[in-house]
């Protein structure tokens, strides 16, 4: 059956682009937008409006994105984890993949919760609630150089491994 | 020690040193 691994590349492609071109709107433009919209009082435009739709969009392309990477793996799954049988490349790209997955819902989600108000919190809270999900998702800006960089090429371009 | 994560451009270098290194886990691993 060639149809299924083909759907599962194309759904991981396109829940891929989504989620890390969302990954790159919130930290190349979200974040400078944010702190000049504070400075002349807009700021709610993009946190009433934009944040929350475009975290919707974020989060479920990150989950859409790894269930299909794992559905395209299929029966390698395992040898792909574990770095064995020659699916390092590949591997490797999973599992960055992975670890930007648990940032998302983990790290940044829950506490752009508490920054935007769905979930209440102090405004202490609220200020460390605001560096964690920062630096999770800039971590995610830095994991996701390497992690397309093994997508790209750890299974399809082999030579760059010497194969 | 400032962190890299506060500028963009420390992300985009920690990333790029982070390919190289893992590069090299990952081909000593294949070849």
């Amino acid at each position: 059956m060639e149809y299924f691994p083909a759907l599962a590349r194309w759904i991981h492609f396109m829940a891929g682009v989504m989620w890390i071109g969302l990954l790159y709107y919130f930290n190349f433009v979200q974040v400078a937008a944010l702190k000049a919209a504070t400075a002349d009082g807009t700021a709610a435009g993009i946190t009433k409006h934009v944040a929350p739709r475009a975290l919707l969009f974020f989060r479920w392309a990150a989950v859409v994105t790894w269930v299909a990477g794992a559905a395209l793996l299929s029966d390698r799954f395992v040898d792909a984890f574990l770095l064995r049988q020659g699916m390092a490349g590949i591997g490797m790209g999973a599992w960055l993949g992975t670890i930007m997955l648990f940032n998302v819902w983990v790290l940044i989600w829950p506490n752009q919760q508490k920054i935007l108000g769905l979930q209440p919190a102090t405004d202490e809270e609220k200020n460390k609630a605001r560096r964690v999900a920062f630096l999770a998702s800039r971590a995610n800006v830095m994991l996701s150089i390497p992690m397309l960089f093994f997508m790209a090429g750890g299974w399809s371009h082999r030579a760059l491994f010497g194969l | 020690m400032k962190n890299p994560l506060d500028s963009l451009w420390g992300t985009i270098i920690s990333g790029l040193v982070l390919t190289v290194i893992l590069y090299f886990v990952v081909k000593s691993l294949l070849t």
